[in-house]
């Protein structure tokens, strides 16, 4: 996909939803969702199954029950527009390929129905086949094609009619992991030259991570939080967004401000003394996360590296993971998961050795819900 | 050394298996290919040499009459679909496109045409729409006008539609909701709607289905001959065969020229129906429910759908109403409805033609019951066994789809020409047990896809496991095999029979002398007359009902069997 592009759009428009809720009967399966995707940017709906992340793609594209609030597409209030007089484009997750029609039929569909003149339609077809590398395949049928070809005719067909807004409803998960991975690269390329607003919607985080400038993670219909993915990584808002992103040490307990230092107490006595930096918002009950990465693990009788938090505990379990080793610490009734980068002829903890976690007071993350 | 592992392969061979392949086999061979062999052969042989010769069909086609028969019964055919579409189209449209509770009716629609065949509700459809017939004469009196629908090839076009389009409708149907619904949607994404959309994605979609069932009725129209014989309408194919054959004899070569086209025909159409279908499947897993968008109707709406689905639903059973007036009237002509209503007429076909139905129940019951034996025969011995050219009873079996009644008839009347049944010194050819073989190789590829099917269902292990502790194999195929198809054995039995009781082609063809006649003949001779036709149409709601209840049984069977099932399969 070298080629020139001349399908550029000069002028991205953002997408803005003003509290959108959509309801199939009585169950309501977006919750007063308000969202704004900036111009050009590649946005991606992640969350887990039945989350709404797709309901709420198709309702840009105006498919599903008609919504209350509204969608505005640039300044344009789309929300009462049928499919077809919205200029949005969208590859399904089937490809949804018309069977009865060759690939150049199928990536010229959009085409003929804006009534373009047959010889700029052959020629966009032309330049856009030339993109997705199928330039040889024009008169075959859809059957004759392979997965990942399939899925590239879908593409080309709704790159091809310009359209302000690009959706992709899961797109790779058809495709085979070596693929997808090759895929991700070149949509991520392709949607940077074509400066087209995109929405992307997946289950999997590291598809959103490494293709998306910004994440919506939604839950049950409700956008849990929005962000670049290394700051929802790093800052989450909530537990399911920590446990959604990424392994997380989850530890509940109470937040105490006593003089002017703040305590974190868990039930089993657990105690985490927290610069008043780390604190978001009133005491009570919370949770503090800590990323296994983050925690440093030595055995009982090694120096104390200056200036952490410490715990102690005890190997329960050790898993080998090529690259890095993770152990499963007892603390009291908790336990947590601690990785260590893994480099042969360091000794490693055994089970049962009481060890001593360390952690920078700074990498506790406190979370209010 | 040699010999005694010749012995050993001898002993290998599966005898019991071989045996009843054999047996098939000649059965096949002598009760189908052999009088359709005789059938062809005549169309191309010289009367006088023996040899080749494309005289007979030159002498065909030379002849107006027969010219004009060809055409016409291309026309009938054609027509027929055509109307037959023309209705359901946009009757299939509706009901995949919108949410409305009259689907249920229109669904229903399809078993209508199942119980009747439509040469038994003809003349009924005369007195209904007739030119002197109870719509015309209304219209007349309110506007003045008539209406031809029963004139001439009109008549049976409009027969043939009307008990046809339930079929072409519920194959569109079908076809509609294959459909993935991604498919509508990628194409209203990118702009296209209403009729556009319809037209470019919906309806290609939809069109090999259509295709393979058109066509499949285009042939069933050609082949009939009960209907044009009861309308009188005697110029076109198979009537034109019929007649020649029945007046003049079995020596007449037209009637074989006939045959041969009407062969043709059916070939031809099998090849268009497997020509749309193959390579092209169309339905898609489908993710969230399958199918086009559906809507609801404004109420407006819904009053005018519902009203011409009760409208469509009238016509549709026009025919049945038709007869069962005539059934129950005194005399009926040149009047709207009866003169006025008796039981006289199912009286007297209990009294004076009993032989009637009881000739139909024995006959029926005996092709369905040996259309299931062989079935289930071929079906093991093609499945299960490893005989060398099974398969060939399989093909040939289902061959016989592509034989009209008509064809089968002349060539048995041909090939068992001047023999004699033993013993009893009858001519074999109108011998009643031969009817009943030959019904049964009629029905026989629908029993055998039935069979296939079923056996399909049951696991090879269990009969392993029945083998394993000691039963042969007979006894494992009865106690095991056989109980466990019992749904689909039933299903074929009862298809079978249901259209072995109605059936009039090969009937008519085969039949000497009224003591031996079935309720199809018996609807046919009736008919004849004006006398006779109350008594005809009594027999026609026999027809009706012995087939509706049979459809009934084993629906009710077949459904309380597979909850059976659920609850003992693991």
């Amino acid at each position: 996909m070298a080629e020139k592009l001349k399908s550029a759009i000069s002028d991205p428009v953002g997408i803005v939803f003003d509290d959108l809720s959509i309801a199939y009967g009585r169950t309501e399966v977006i919750k007063h969702v308000s969202l704004e995707i900036k111009p050009g940017e590649f946005f991606a709906f992640l969350g887990p199954s039945g989350s709404g992340k797709s309901t709420l793609l198709r309702a840009i594209a105006g498919f599903g029950p008609h919504p209350s609030g509204r969608i505005l597409i640039g300044d344009k209030d789309v929300t009462d527009l049928p499919p077809w007089e919205r200029d949005v484009a969208m590859v399904f997750q089937s490809y949804a390929l018309w069977p009865h029609m060759t690939v150049r039929k199928n990536v010229a569909f959009g085409l003929e129905e804006r009534g373009l003149p047959r010889s700029e339609v052959r020629s966009r077809v032309d330049e856009v086949l030339a993109m997705v590398g199928l330039s040889e395949f024009g008169e075959r049928r859809p059957s004759q094609l392979s997965g990942g070809q399939q899925q590239r005719v879908a593409l080309a067909r709704t790159i091809v009619v310009r359209p302000s807004v690009l959706l992709l409803d899961e797109p790779l998960s058809n495709l085979d992991a070596a693929l997808r991975v090759e895929m991700r690269r070149e949509l991520r390329e392709l949607q940077r030259r074509l400066n087209v607003t995109t929405v992307f919607v997946t289950h999997d985080q590291e598809e959103a991570n490494m293709m998306c400038d910004r994440i919506a993670i939604l839950a049950n219909g409700i956008i849990q939080q929005v962000g670049d993915p290394m700051d929802l990584y790093d800052q989450p808002a909530n537990r399911f967004v920590a446990r959604f992103l990424g392994t997380a040490n989850l530890i509940e307990g109470t937040l105490d401000r006593s003089n002017s230092e703040c305590v974190f107490r868990s039930p089993d006595g657990i105690a985490l003394p927290l610069p008043a930096a780390a604190l978001a918002g009133a005491t009570g009950e919370r949770a503090i996360l800590i990323r296994p990465q983050s925690i440093e693990i030595r055995r009982r009788d090694e120096p104390a590296p200056d200036g952490r938090v410490r715990l102690d505990g005890v190997v329960e379990l050790r898993e080998f993971l090529g690259g890095h080793i993770r152990y499963v610490v007892r603390i009291g009734k908790t336990q947590v998961l601690v990785d260590t980068s893994h480099r042969p002829g360091r000794r490693d903890h055994e089970i049962d050795d009481p060890v001593v976690l360390y952690v920078a007071a700074d990498e506790l993350r406190v979370l209010g819900d | 050394m040699a010999d005694v592992a010749a012995l050993r392969r001898v002993a290998r061979i599966p005898w019991g298996q071989a045996t009843l392949a054999i047996t098939l086999g000649l059965f096949l061979f002598v009760f189908l290919i052999l009088p359709i062999g005789r059938v062809i052969f005549v169309a191309f042989q010289d009367l006088r040499t023996g040899g080749f010769t494309l005289i007979h069909f030159s002498d065909f086609f030379a002849t107006a009459l027969f010219r004009e028969s060809f055409w016409n019964s291309l026309y009938v055919a054609a027509m027929s679909v055509v109307f037959a579409s023309l209705i359901a189209i946009p009757l299939a449209y509706f009901t995949t496109r919108f949410n409305f509770a009259g689907a249920a009716i229109i669904q229903s629609l399809g078993f209508i045409p199942l119980v009747m065949p439509p040469f038994v509700g003809a003349v009924a459809m005369l007195l209904l729409f007739g030119r002197n017939g109870s719509i015309n004469l209304l219209l007349g009196q309110w506007f003045g006008i008539n209406i031809p629908f029963m004139e001439g090839l009109n008549g049976v076009i409009f027969v043939q539609s009307i008990h046809y389009f339930p079929f072409i409708l519920i194959n569109l149907s079908a076809s509609l909701n294959n459909i993935d619904r991604a498919m509508e949607e990628a194409a209203q994404n990118l702009g296209a709607r209403g009729l556009r959309l319809f037209r470019r994605i919906v309806f290609p979609l939809a069109m090999p289905g259509y295709i393979a069932g058109a066509s499949i009725v285009f042939i069933k129209i050609l082949d009939d001959l009960g209907t044009p014989l009861l309308l009188n309408v005697t110029k076109m194919l198979a009537p034109q065969a019929y007649l020649r054959i029945s007046s003049i004899g079995i020596t007449d070569p037209m009637g074989y020229v006939i045959s041969v086209l009407l062969v043709g025909f059916s070939l031809g159409a099998l090849w268009v129906a497997r020509l749309a279908t193959s390579g092209r499947e169309y339905a898609t897993v489908q993710r969230g429910g399958g199918g086009l968008q559906k809507r609801d109707l404004r109420p407006g709406e819904k009053v005018l759908c519902y009203s011409i689905v009760l409208l469509i639903l009238v016509v549709v059973l026009s025919p049945h109403i038709g007869l069962l007036l005539l059934s129950f009237g005194t005399v009926w002509s040149y009047a709207v409805l009866p003169d006025a209503y008796t039981v006289a007429h199912y009286i007297e076909i209990v009294r004076a033609t009993p032989q009637f139905i009881t000739n139909t129940l024995l006959y029926a019951s005996f092709a369905a019951f040996a259309d299931i034996v062989i079935g289930v025969a071929i079906a093991y011995l093609v499945m299960r066994s490893r005989l060398f050219g099974r398969e060939w009873l399989d093909y040939v079996a289902m061959s016989a789809i592509a034989i009209p009644g008509l064809v089968l008839g002349i060539g048995y009347l041909r090939s068992f020409h001047g023999l004699e049944v033993p013993f009893t010194g009858e001519p074999l050819a109108t011998w009643w047990v031969l009817l009943i073989v030959a019904l049964s190789i009629r029905r026989l590829p629908y029993a055998l896809r039935a069979c296939t099917a079923g056996l399909h269902q049951v696991s090879v292990s269990l009969e392993e496991a029945a083998l394993n502790l000691g039963a042969r194999r007979l006894r494992t195929v009865r106690r095991i095999v056989v109980p466990l198809m019992g749904g689909a054995i039933l299903a074929g039995f009862v298809t079978s029979f249901a259209t072995a009781a109605v059936e009039l082609s090969t009937t008519i063809m085969l039949v000497a002398s009224e003591a031996n006649a079935p309720l199809s003949y018996g609807i046919y001779i009736y008919m004849q007359s004006a006398a006779g036709r109350g008594a005809g149409a009594a027999l026609g709601i026999v027809a009706v009902l012995i087939v509706t209840l049979g459809t009934y049984i084993s629906h009710r069977v077949i459904a309380t069997g597979r909850r059976a099932e659920e609850i003992t399969s693991a």
